[in-house]
């Protein structure tokens, strides 16, 4: 069968499973766009406000589904536009295919009208990309892309394609099915018994889990390891929602912003069982000396030693490792380090008690707005734990929750009560403020499910453009901005470390997000206070499409510290 | 932190861009490399780099899993130095006087090697042999005033039975 280029991209997208496709059209994905409209019964495309939005909602499919995202932007600009995008899915391990024009293979490396090297550019933030010059290579190339994209440890590929050859015509042998992943690593049985070993003799363990048990969906295998050799469980902000957050055993996220008790019981331990997380620098005791012996495993064999040395480092599918695992491991308790566990919880409920009653810094840092949020007493402000605990209570459990960056990240991960796997949607390793929205449309076209949005002001005024998808989709999306008029997170560091001085960080901006909202045709209202919440809530939760909730809440607000709960 | 040098042999796919990856992964993960080599090898789907640097046992481990991870990379060995034939290439452009000419010549000659180009005002020599011999000559020469010089980085291929292939 004889067929265009732009045919063949759309052949083959069908042909590895893909049925949406977010992007944005341009000079050199005419072709291509050509045949997306021919073949838009069978792929949805969604067109968002830009292409940074594009590979957000993308990303936000990938993570909420484990399939391969898509999108498509035409060259120069709107290739470079992925690139936040791109490096945001790489760092948190999400498949995902960046498909690009470039203009024609003659005006290439010429400064030709948008045309940027793409491919050159995005070398350091793909698992791998490819231009294709030649169309005989082009479906091959692009089997291979989702086939990288897939395997192991997975990450965004991105393949440039050129006008000319989505304007070329050649052969197309349609394949019957989408393209397996490369084979997974296995555990070495030596290395296994080892751990076993290490386990069996431990008398603190401590379980820590990442992302990677999301991905390799092992989830159930890490609640029985914690049950056999009665163990707590603690994750790091990728891992959130592999296990339910009021499991008996999760201690919760551990780290800079973790749980009290996660960081403490990880660092009285003897023994720490490391899976499918890679010790970012966020992490905790990473570079400090540690007291713990640590085995690691993981699917990617250079995140094992990388960031900490391990005692026994095993790469393999964690699932898979964990199944051979168990039957070696002698069912124990250990009841001193329980009854220690219970007391770390206890200490970590007293801290935050006693952090509710401290009264927060008045400092408005230059601001001239005077919103007089800081000098309300205490029990009339909207308190960041209180909002997401009337959120959460509207919300169901198959509801997605995502977030973008900063302080409300932190909130929202100390504090939502998770309860499926891939039903929190980040930005952990990149840390992209103006991720959220669009990873939010991407998720919710994705599961056709609510999605519940927590950002900040500063977030929110990165993506508030896609407020103009979510509306045109109809996404059930409900936005809770957590609006302090401040850049909350740099500044609490320059609260703590930087003698109070608000370098650039005091936003206090006269814009009214409900207006906005409004302006691009989704409801919303503003709540000052629980009442006025939990109504808007009501309303929210009832409507079909997105719907913004603007918090006001007092500029003071920190997110606490592990070690000071 | 020990400080050696090792000497990595890597298969690659004979791929444009494939440099760019491997040396790019060297620089994005802070890596430094004393030099490197490329060119294709006895099946020319595959070129063949040879990448020497300096640092510990860890960073070693830590540039051979990243390398692995390529998708373009299909073989990586550290080669052992002592098993292994390490040549460089130099061409060395001296100026040539009547006074110093028949020292340059000597120098040559003990050092076995090859004057390439010869001109009443300089001349080149071409010697080949493991870094330590070609830092050596060029030590030799600078009295004699060094016009240019280029020197090609080393290639190493493993001594006896052993080969570097794709088993991929």
């Amino acid at each position: 069968m004889k067929v265009s280029g732009a045919k063949i991209v759309v052949e083959v997208l069908v042909e590895q499973g893909c049925d949406t496709v977010f992007g944005y059209p341009g000079g050199q994905v005419i072709d291509l766009f050509d045949e997306l409209y021919l073949s838009r019964d069978r792929i949805k495309q969604i067109l968002t406000a830009d292409e940074q939005g594009a590979a957000h909602a993308a990303d936000g499919f990938a993570r909420a589904t484990g399939k391969v995202g898509v999108c498509i932007a035409t060259s120069g600009p709107g290739a470079t536009n992925l690139v936040t995008g791109i490096a945001t899915a790489g760092l948190d391990s999400v498949p995902l295919v960046a498909v690009t024009g470039n203009v024609s293979c003659d005006l290439i490396g010429r400064d030709s009208f948008q045309e940027v090297d793409i491919v050159g550019i995005t070398m350091p933030v793909t698992k791998h990309n490819f231009i294709v010059k030649d169309i005989r290579e082009l479906a091959d190339t692009l089997r291979t892309a989702f086939k990288i994209a897939k395997s192991g440890r997975p990450g965004p590929v991105l393949v440039d394609i050129p006008k000319d050859v989505q304007q070329a015509v050649w052969d197309f042998e349609p394949k019957p099915d989408p393209v397996r992943p490369y084979p997974l690593s296995f555990a070495s049985e030596i290395k296994l018994r080892k751990a076993a070993e290490l386990i069996n003799n431990s008398k603190r363990p401590y379980i820590y889990f990442g992302g990677g048990v999301i991905s390799g969906k092992a989830s159930a295998e890490i609640i029985k390891l914690a049950d056999r050799i009665d163990a707590p469980l603690g994750s790091s902000l990728m891992g959130l929602s592999a296990v339910p957050a009021d499991h008996p055993r999760f201690l919760g996220m551990s780290g800079m912003h973790g749980h009290y008790a996660s960081s403490q019981a990880q660092k009285e331990a003897d023994l720490v069982i490391a899976m499918g997380a890679r010790f970012s620098d966020r992490s905790t005791e990473i570079g400090g000396e540690r007291s713990y012996r640590l085995i690691h495993i993981d699917i990617d064999n250079a995140e094992l030693d990388k960031n900490v040395i391990s005692d026994i480092a095993i790469q393999g599918d964690i699932k898979d490792a964990l199944y051979r695992l168990l039957p070696m491991l002698s069912e124990t308790s250990r009841p001193e380090w329980s009854e220690r566990i219970t007391q770390l919880r206890e200490k970590e409920a007293e801290l935050l008690e006693r952090e509710k009653h401290t009264r927060l810094p008045k400092n408005c840092g230059g601001c001239t707005v005077n919103c007089g949020r800081a000098d309300m007493p205490e029990s009339e402000k909207l308190a960041p734990y209180d909002i997401i605990d009337t959120i959460s209570s509207f919300a169901s459990e198959n509801d997605i929750i995502v977030t973008d960056v900063g302080q409300h990240q932190m909130w929202t991960a100390q504090r939502y009560p998770f309860k499926k796997p891939r039903t929190f949607l980040t930005s952990g390793g990149l840390g992209t403020m103006g991720f959220g929205l669009g990873a939010a449309i991407g998720a919710s076209s994705a599961t056709g499910r609510r999605t519940i949005l927590f950002t900040g002001d500063g977030s929110f005024g990165m993506d508030l453009n896609e407020l103009a998808t979510s509306v045109s989709q109809n996404t059930p999306l409900v936005i809770v901005v957590m609006n302090n008029g401040v850049l909350g997170m740099v500044r609490q560091m320059q609260t703590l470390f930087h003698g109070e001085r608000y370098s650039n960080t005091t936003l206090c901006r006269k814009t009214d997000f409900v207006k906005v909202a409004e302006a691009f045709g989704a409801k919303g209202g503003r709540a000052n206070n629980l009442d006025e919440l939990s109504a808007l809530a009501e309303e929210a939760f009832a409507y079909s499409g997105t719907y913004l909730i603007d918090c006001m809440i007092d500029c003071n607000e920190m997110v606490a510290f592990s070690d000071e709960a | 932190m020990r400080n050696d040098q090792y000497v990595i042999g890597v298969i690659v796919s004979n791929v444009s861009g494939v440099l760019s990856r491997v040396s790019g992964m060297f620089t994005r993960r802070g890596f430094n490399i004393d030099c490197l080599t490329v060119g294709e090898t006895e099946s020319p789907e595959f070129s063949r780099i040879t990448v020497a640097f300096h640092g510990d046992d860890d960073i070693r481990n830590k540039i051979l899993k990243q390398l692995e991870k390529l998708h373009d990379v299909k073989e990586v060995e550290v080669l052992d130095q002592k098993d292994t034939v390490i040549r460089e290439l130099l061409l060395i452009k001296v100026r040539n006087s009547p006074n110093t000419r028949q020292d340059i010549m000597t120098a040559v000659e003990i050092f076995r090697s090859k004057i390439v180009d010869y001109s009443p005002t300089a001349l080149i020599c071409e010697l080949t042999g493991e870094t330590s011999k070609i830092d050596a000559f060029i030590e030799l020469m600078k009295p004699y005033g060094i016009m240019e010089m280029c020197r090609t980085g080393i290639v190493a291929i493993e001594r006896g039975n052993s080969c570097l292939k794709t088993s991929r």
